[in-house]
């Protein structure tokens, strides 16, 4: 029987891998992209599992509106992404670093 | 509570549909009649201020009002709030026409995309459900990462973009994550409901405690705060200046209200746990804010790392969890947006030919260049740095004093310490500006309503130090204090 802790630990264990992915790449921002879509799916899982358990809507309707909003950034994302590819001519993320002080 | 009040959201309404209609007909003009975008931008600020002082609820003899099933809130805190987050894009937008100009980037995209922000900035000061904080937040950030990369051309603007982009949406998550966390553990979105279930239940839960955790994260990288501050040099480096201005200005207002709605108003109940935190959140900006300053060459830089210094004595403010300590907090976020756009204003007001003003060398002899703009700019200085008789003095006062009632000694003289170190690097501008040989001597042009809005702003610095007990007590009495 799966009970809420389950659902709690795969949306902690995919919160976790989400932001590793972010720290831990160097090489392609796309990949990092990905992390942040990762990290907003985790947090969904915790909402709809904590909207089951405890047999209240709330949590759904916000997931819709997080994933509204995902598929936003998602599009400005990318567009700095396509930005940052005609500027420089890469998108490797350790060659992002014009900007120190 | 009246689910159809949709009147009090009226501003809002305003907003939202006029930022539509400017986008629409930016599309029908012509390049050399882009100046109208500008007007409506201005008479779109005019009119939502207009609305937000015709507040129907307070004449009902009302705190405070909701609509939208309580999801939404007026009260007055969040109406000085958005009075001055309109005031302060007002003057963001003379400043930025004269820059936006000079560098060829004069588009409509830059009123949209700031007046959508703008909407952000109201929904958030009025949001009182975890979902409305969070819509209002992605609206600031989304719109603030499109106009960090503003200018196409720039190796160093999309840069920034894409940094501020990838850090944001890390601390969107961090905060969706906390938020997820507390729903779990009161079972519910809106803030009062979630304040009335953590006094029925207790607020030992470690579900509760853990979602705490992530939400001051999220806010700590909202607010720039350290150790989550990396962004802010960065973006406010690479940004042109004109957006740089827009977002070391008005959004932070937001992120004040933010805090106190989610960690008052909500979590009201676990004052001890946060404000462990957030002192040591205030502490570290205060220290390394005022330390890396010092280093800086860069003014956008400096100030940046000014902006890091300053947000933690917001923080302060909110510390102590009273009403006054709250007022003073609003005080100083409202003082401190003023100054920054003034201090931004400055760097356009130098930037000249297709050149960025921003080297701390470019602001050499400003004395025998122009004395009066000098003089403002020597204002803006004194008044970041905590000199009496400018404004900066009093809100620095009155957090620290909030600070010493609630009994946290170490940190208002660790505070006094290093406002004191951070004197040196505001007041060695002021050194360069009067005691050294200009490096140019061409004038320093600028239209007239730049001229007359720069100089309303360094008025304001003293004026509103000067008679200070006014937005003092106007602040104080929003938290009933």
């Amino acid at each position: 029987m799966l009970t809420l802790a389950h659902f709690l630990s795969l949306g902690a264990i995919l919160f976790c891998l989400s932001v590793a992915g972010i720290f831990l790449n160097r090489k392609n921002v796309i990949i990092i992209l990905m992390c942040i879509e990762l990290m907003l799916l985790a947090v969904n899982m915790n909402f709809v599992a904590f909207s089951r358990f405890l047999g209240n809507l709330d949590g759904q309707v916000f997931v819709f509106f997080i994933l509204t909003v995902a598929a936003a950034e998602a599009a400005i994302g990318l567009a700095i992404l396509v930005v940052v590819f005609r500027n420089r001519g890469t998108i490797n993320v350790s060659e992002l670093d014009d900007l120190k002080g | 509570m009246n689910t159809t009040n949709m009147l009090l959201a009226a501003p809002e309404l305003w907003v939202l549909t006029m930022a539509c209609v400017i986008l629409i007909v930016d599309l029908f003009l012509r390049e050399e009649r882009r100046g109208i975008i500008h007007m409506l931008a201005m008479i779109t600020l005019i009119f939502a201020a207009i609305i937000t002082l015709r507040a129907d609820y307070l004449s009902e003899g009302l705190r405070s009002a909701t609509a939208f099933n309580g999801s939404f809130i007026r009260d007055p805190m969040g109406d000085v709030l958005k009075l001055f987050s309109l005031f302060v894009l007002g003057i963001v937008y003379i400043y930025s026409k004269f820059y936006l100009r000079q560098f060829r980037m004069f588009r409509a995209d830059f009123y949209t995309l700031s007046l959508f922000a703008l909407l952000g900035v109201m929904l958030l000061i009025s949001a009182n459900n975890l979902v409305t904080i969070y819509l209002g937040l992605e609206l600031i950030s989304l719109s603030s990462y499109a106009l960090v990369a503003f200018d196409r051309e720039s190796k160093r603007g999309s840069e920034a973009a894409m940094k501020y982009f990838v850090l944001g949406s890390m601390a969107s998550g961090m905060l969706l994550y906390g938020m997820s966390m507390i729903y779990g553990a009161t079972g519910s979105m809106d803030l009062i409901q979630i304040a009335d279930a953590i006094s029925t239940r207790g607020g030992d839960d470690l579900l509760l405690v853990f979602g705490m955790v992530f939400l001051v994260v999220g806010l700590a990288f909202k607010l720039g705060v350290v150790p989550f501050h990396m962004w802010i040099p960065d973006v406010y480096h690479g940004a042109p200046v004109a957006v740089t201005l827009f977002i070391s200005s008005v959004p932070k207002m937001a992120a004040f209200a933010m805090a106190f709605r989610l960690l008052h108003t909500g979590l009201g109940e676990l004052h001890a746990d946060w404000q462990q935190m957030l002192s040591l959140l205030a502490i570290l900006s205060i220290v390394l804010g005022n330390l890396a300053a010092i280093a800086q060459t860069n003014i956008k830089r400096m100030l940046a790392y000014s902006t890091i210094s300053h947000m933690g004595f917001v923080l302060m403010g909110l510390l102590p969890g009273t009403a006054s300590g709250f007022g003073a907090g609003m005080y100083y976020v409202i003082v401190y947006s003023v100054m920054s756009a003034a201090g931004f204003g400055m760097v356009i007001l130098l930037s000249a030919r297709g050149v960025e003003a921003e080297q701390l060398d470019d602001f050499k002899g400003l004395n025998q260049r122009n004395s009066w703009y000098a003089a403002i700019m020597a204002m803006v200085m004194f008044s970041m740095a905590g000199v009496p008789v400018f404004v900066g003095f009093f809100a620095k006062w009155l957090v620290i004093k909030a600070a010493l009632d609630a009994g946290l000694v170490w940190l208002a003289i660790m505070a006094v310490i290093f406002s004191v170190v951070g004197a040196f690097y505001y007041l060695r501008v002021v050194k360069l500006m009067y005691f050294d040989e200009p490096v140019t001597e061409s004038p320093i042009e600028a239209p007239v309503d730049f001229r007359a809005a720069i100089s309303l702003n360094g008025v304001m610095i003293l004026g509103l130090g000067i008679f200070s007990s006014s937005l003092i007590a106007v602040c104080m009495s929003s938290f009933g204090a």
